[in-house]
């Protein structure tokens, strides 16, 4: 707890520096901000960043996004050379880390409100042993099923799956009625068939943090049953899935789903807005089912985005005002409203208006959370272990591996580098 | 700068090639550097020195924040470890046969339509001629989300066009299959591309001169005979270029499959080429972090690669076909 | 001219249905995207193919893009950078050609090789260093370094490619010009240039592509708004709006225009070139 007590001591100093500081730099300061969330363009220029610049006169904000695909590579480049902008989104754990570590983020454990987040909060963003951070937790991300209503009312189910054996139940009926394509997924951009299928329905069988810090510690391996479970699931749904989903990419999903074509998304909670504004039809969402009914659930709550400052921007001052800002309650607020399906990581709950961002966030009260499994420290070798979760997890569904085979060389991949304990 | 200067300027005796001139060569041309030295200058400065420092990190390896010479180890690295080689040979194979298939396809149908092209008063010409070429201006963004909409299993443009001839049942997912994917990219990229050749041997054959084409019709050489024995010959260096162009090109090729199949090269890898195997490696990917040293690495090996294949036209081929062609 | 037109009606029909085929195939899939940009979003998945008519007629997508960025200041920026790389390019490229072909010198052979490395490493390789090169130059977010690195980038082609050519330029004109006492770059600019025009035309086209459609340099060098280029601008949007099926094809189909129009241009030079060459 002593380290607790530091920050906070070291987060009242550097607020009471901070407000020391605000009237010298009265003079004007601009603020560019490194994002890979091109699809929040808009949100920013017309919500968040007049607000900001309303509360903060003297500060001017723009926000650049590059494509999520090129913004690492990108934004290495741009810290290397000393053009990036003032404040980098950071990636979770050991994207960021590095860039931490090269001296290119500074440390936040002197932003006051750092207090406003909870050490599981920072993980993402914080060293191995846990003393510094060096981003702003912004937002955490939930998995599930997206589903339309009408489908469902159509082939008459009532209630939402609950158990695996409900669930192929439920897609089955889906299927004979013939209406609906059961499932809108696609395989051939990979990640998808790793993100919303093995991590999204994982926890349930590795239990969570419990399996996951065991896989970390060296005491479970990926080709335990825990671990093999959820592929065995995976390899089923290929029958469920739309003609042609070996080439079915991310959006042809995303289309096929809000057009009415499919009954069930596998999703994340970022599809919601988006979703919300295409569909015709209402929506509801349901955490991924559990083994057998009694189960305790699990649900993949995952750190995704944070802010740091660029350890050479010319503003240091104007940037900590703004991650000042970030880690208020008040951004949070903002945040969750202007993109509902990003969920704040405040431990004070911030409220949402969007009842499907409500369902969503109701996960965390029926289930445990915990994040996905390769993102801490089990991907920093070679072969990257995230890289081949997708291509397995792909593989799995295409039917070119069996679960067992998919398993067996993602254990072996990480073997070749990974010593667990040191 | 200094060494080039010496190369260009230390000339003593008069050169072969001006040799028949009243002209007396001067003992320091300065004209020669004027005319290399812009082109010199940018070149070395802007692609020459960033790319050898690029190579030279091949031979470094990062060790808690400092570089550490390591010598050959990052290339023992590269073919020692199964992590590294299998991906290199699966990439190196995959490439030939992107490479492969593009010999095949695109000259020939390059040399095809020019020919057409070049057919005396043909209606249309330039209209054919733009439409050609209008592929090879769009950008690999535009062309991968192009023919990834095409090719859809949902929009169902293929499958509807396949319906019409009565072939619907032959559609199959291609991009999405590990046996076609690599095949059906570079169909696009034969798409795209075929323009180049087009054009440069369209040229080509408009250069021939025409007192040849006349002589071959006082000897009733004509038609596809006339192309087989006068025209294919007298292009054959052009083509030879075009050629290794290709062959630089395809070896240096990513955004394609970038755009298309994602940094990964799915599905399982099978459409993965050194480019994209280079890339990742090299900026990262999601959770891989870039490694620039074995990225450098990489580069070398296609490096070489390249160097070779150009040293073989170079001083193989080109040199044959020049002398076949007098 | 006197070739002699043997060709029947029938070859001559021949001969254009495997030219339209072959329009076809090209035009076909840009056409698809054109006509589907002006169609509602249901349209487009129900009957991609089909023309757009009085129900399905839509510009959504183009007023979503339209009502987003400056594309008309993307697309100035992009014209400046292309043009601008290009007469570099083709001047300097023409320059260095025409020396290492028309003069034996000591390492000519070298150099020759040593222009034509740059074609075989992807100059995106070099990024960083350019990048830090570029900074401490104060040249971020200018024209003038993508100019210069797109220059750099088109030499080596157009080096090969214009050697290649300059071989084939008579002897006997020069070295009438030489006995008439011009000097070497008289020769040059006055008597060999002239004829090289099919040639660069035809570089020209070849370099123009790859920098009007580099994503790379203006993402890493140049990202800013006031020297943001089409490519750029249009591959931003594209990401925002990747399941906006409307918008992005209204994108793809502004993307594609300026290209099209540029080529065009270029083509009536480039054809005249070609043919003023091979008359003579």
């Amino acid at each position: 707890m002593r380290t607790m007590t530091m920050i906070t001591a070291w987060a009242m100093a550097g607020s009471a520096l901070v407000a020391a500081a605000a009237p010298a730099l009265a003079a004007d300061a601009t603020l560019k901000i490194e994002s890979w969330r091109n699809d929040d363009l808009q949100i920013w220029q017309e919500k968040i960043i007049p607000d900001f610049e309303k509360s903060h006169p003297g500060i001017k904000v723009t926000f650049q996004p590059t494509a999520p695909k090129e913004y690492n590579a990108a934004l290495n480049s741009k810290l290397d050379a000393g053009t990036a902008g003032d404040i980098i989104a950071c990636r979770p754990f050991d994207a960021s880390l590095e860039l931490f570590k090269k001296g290119q983020l500074t440390s936040v454990n002197d932003i006051a409100g750092m207090s406003n987040f909870s050490d599981v909060a920072k993980a993402g963003w914080s060293t191995d042993d846990g003393k510094t951070s060096f981003c702003v937790p912004v937002a955490a991300v939930l998995h599930g099923f997206i589903y339309n209503k009408d489908a469902f009312a159509k082939v008459g189910i009532k209630d939402v799956p609950k158990t695996d054996e409900e669930f192929f139940a439920d897609l089955d009926k889906i299927k004979k009625d013939g209406t609906y394509v059961p499932l809108a997924m696609g395989t051939p951009d990979q990640w998808e068939a790793a993100t919303m299928g093995y991590q999204n329905i994982g926890p349930n069988y590795w239990k969570g943090e419990d399996g996951r810090a065991a896989l970390i510690a060296g005491k479970e391996k990926l080709t335990d049953e825990a671990w093999v479970a959820p592929f065995k699931e995976l390899a089923k749904w290929g029958a469920y899935m739309g003609d042609g989903f070996k080439a079915q990419s991310y959006p042809d999903s995303q289309n096929m789903f809000t057009l009415g074509r499919a009954a069930i998304y596998p999703a994340g909670s970022w599809e919601i807005a988006q979703f919300q504004s295409q569909a015709q039809f209402p929506m509801g969402a349901f955490p991924p089912p559990v083994p057998k009914a009694g189960d305790p659930c699990y649900v993949s709550d995952h750190p995704d985005i944070a802010f740091g400052m660029n350890a050479k921007t010319k503003s240091p001052e104007a940037a900590k005002t703004f991650l000042t800002w970030v880690a208020s309650p008040e951004f949070a607020k903002l945040y969750a409203n202007a993109l509902p399906g990003f969920f704040s990581l405040q431990s004070q709950p911030v409220p949402t208006d969007n009842a499907l961002a409500k369902e969503f966030v109701g996960f965390r009260d029926s289930c445990k959370s915990t994040m996905r499994s390769t993102y801490q420290m089990l991907s920093r070798g070679t072969p990257n272990l995230e890289n081949e979760t997708w291509v397995e997890s792909a593989n799995v569904i295409n039917g070119t591996d069996t679960p067992e085979q998919a398993a067996a060389k993602l254990q072996k991949g990480l073997d070749s580098w990974y010593k667990p304990g040191k | 700068m200094s060494q080039i200067e010496k190369l260009s300027l230390d000339v003593p005796s008069i050169p072969a090639a001006t040799a028949g001139t009243v002209r007396q060569a001067p003992a320091r041309r300065w004209y020669i550097l004027v005319f290399l030295a812009p082109a010199l200058l940018v070149y070395s400065a802007l692609m020459v020195i960033p790319l050898a420092d690029t190579l030279r990190l091949s031979l470094y390896r990062k060790v808690d924040q400092t570089s550490v010479f390591v010598g050959f180890a990052n290339f023992g690295r590269l073919f020692g470890d199964p992590n590294w080689s299998v991906h290199f040979w699966q990439a190196l194979v995959n490439n030939i046969y992107f490479f492969i298939f593009h010999l095949l396809l695109q000259n020939p149908i390059g040399i095809a339509l020019a020919a057409l092209l070049s057919l005396p008063k043909l209606r249309g010409r330039s209209f054919y001629r733009t439409a050609f070429f209008l592929p090879t201006m769009l950008s690999f963004v535009i062309v991968g989300f192009t023919w990834k909409l095409i090719l859809s299993p949902i929009w169902g443009v293929a499958p509807t066009l396949l319906g019409f001839v009565g072939l619907k049942s032959l559609f199959h997912p291609w991009l999405g299959l590990e046996s076609s994917a690599l095949t059906t990219l570079a169909l696009i990229s034969v798409w795209q591309f075929v323009g180049i050749p087009m054009m440069l041997i369209y040229a080509a054959m408009l250069s021939i001169p025409e007192e040849v084409i006349e002589a071959a019709e006082l000897d009733n050489v004509t038609g596809f005979a006339q192309f087989w024995k006068i025209k294919l010959p007298l292009i054959l260096p052009t083509i030879g270029m075009c050629s290794i162009l290709t062959f630089v090109g395809n070896f240096n090729a990513f955004d394609l499959i970038y755009t298309a199949q994602g940094a990964l090269a799915g599905p399982n890898y099978s459409t993965d080429i050194l480019g994209t195997f280079l890339f990742r490696t090299f900026f990262g990917n999601q959770l891989q972090l870039g490694d620039p040293n074995m990225g450098a690495t990489i580069a070398t090996m296609m490096f070489l690669i390249i160097l070779i294949g150009v040293s073989i036209y170079l001083f193989g081929v080109q040199q044959r076909m020049r002398r076949y062609q007098l | 001219m006197m070739y002699t037109t043997r060709t029947s009606p029938l070859t001559r029909g021949v001969v254009h249905l495997v030219l339209v085929a072959y329009t076809l195939l090209c035009i076909g899939p840009v056409l698809l995207v054109a006509i589907n940009s002006f169609k509602s979003r249901a349209a487009i998945f129900r009957s991609p193919l089909s023309l757009p008519d009085a129900t399905t007629f839509d510009l959504i997508g183009y007023r979503t893009v339209l009502g987003q960025g400056v594309f008309a200041r993307y697309f100035l920026n992009s014209m400046i950078v292309t043009l601008g790389s290009l007469g570099c390019v083709l001047l300097f490229g023409a320059m260095a050609a025409f020396a290492l072909s028309e003069y034996r010198f000591k390492g000519n052979k070298l150099l020759g090789l040593y222009l034509s490395l740059g074609i075989m490493v992807p100059i995106r390789l070099g990024t960083v260093a350019i990048l830090n090169m570029m900074v401490a130059s104060r040249l971020v977010d200018t024209h003038l370094a993508l100019i210069l690195i797109y220059t750099a980038q088109g030499l080596p082609v157009a080096v090969f490619i214009l050697s290649e050519f300059m071989q084939g330029i008579s002897k006997d004109l020069k070295d009438a010009g030489r006995i008439d006492g011009l000097s070497e770059y008289t020769i040059f600019f006055r008597l060999v240039l002239p004829l090289m025009r099919p040639a660069v035309a035809t570089v020209a086209v070849f370099t123009m592509i790859p920098i009007w459609n580099d994503l790379w340099f203006p993402l890493i060098v140049a990202p800013g708004e006031a020297t943001k280029t089409v490519t750029l601008g249009a591959q931003v949007f594209i990401g925002q709006f990747v399941t906006n099926w409307n918008a992005v094809l209204a994108a793809l189909t502004l993307a594609i225009v300026p290209v099209l129009v540029l080529y065009l241009l270029f083509s009536r030079q480039l054809i005249r070139g070609i043919t003023a060459g091979a008359v003579k």
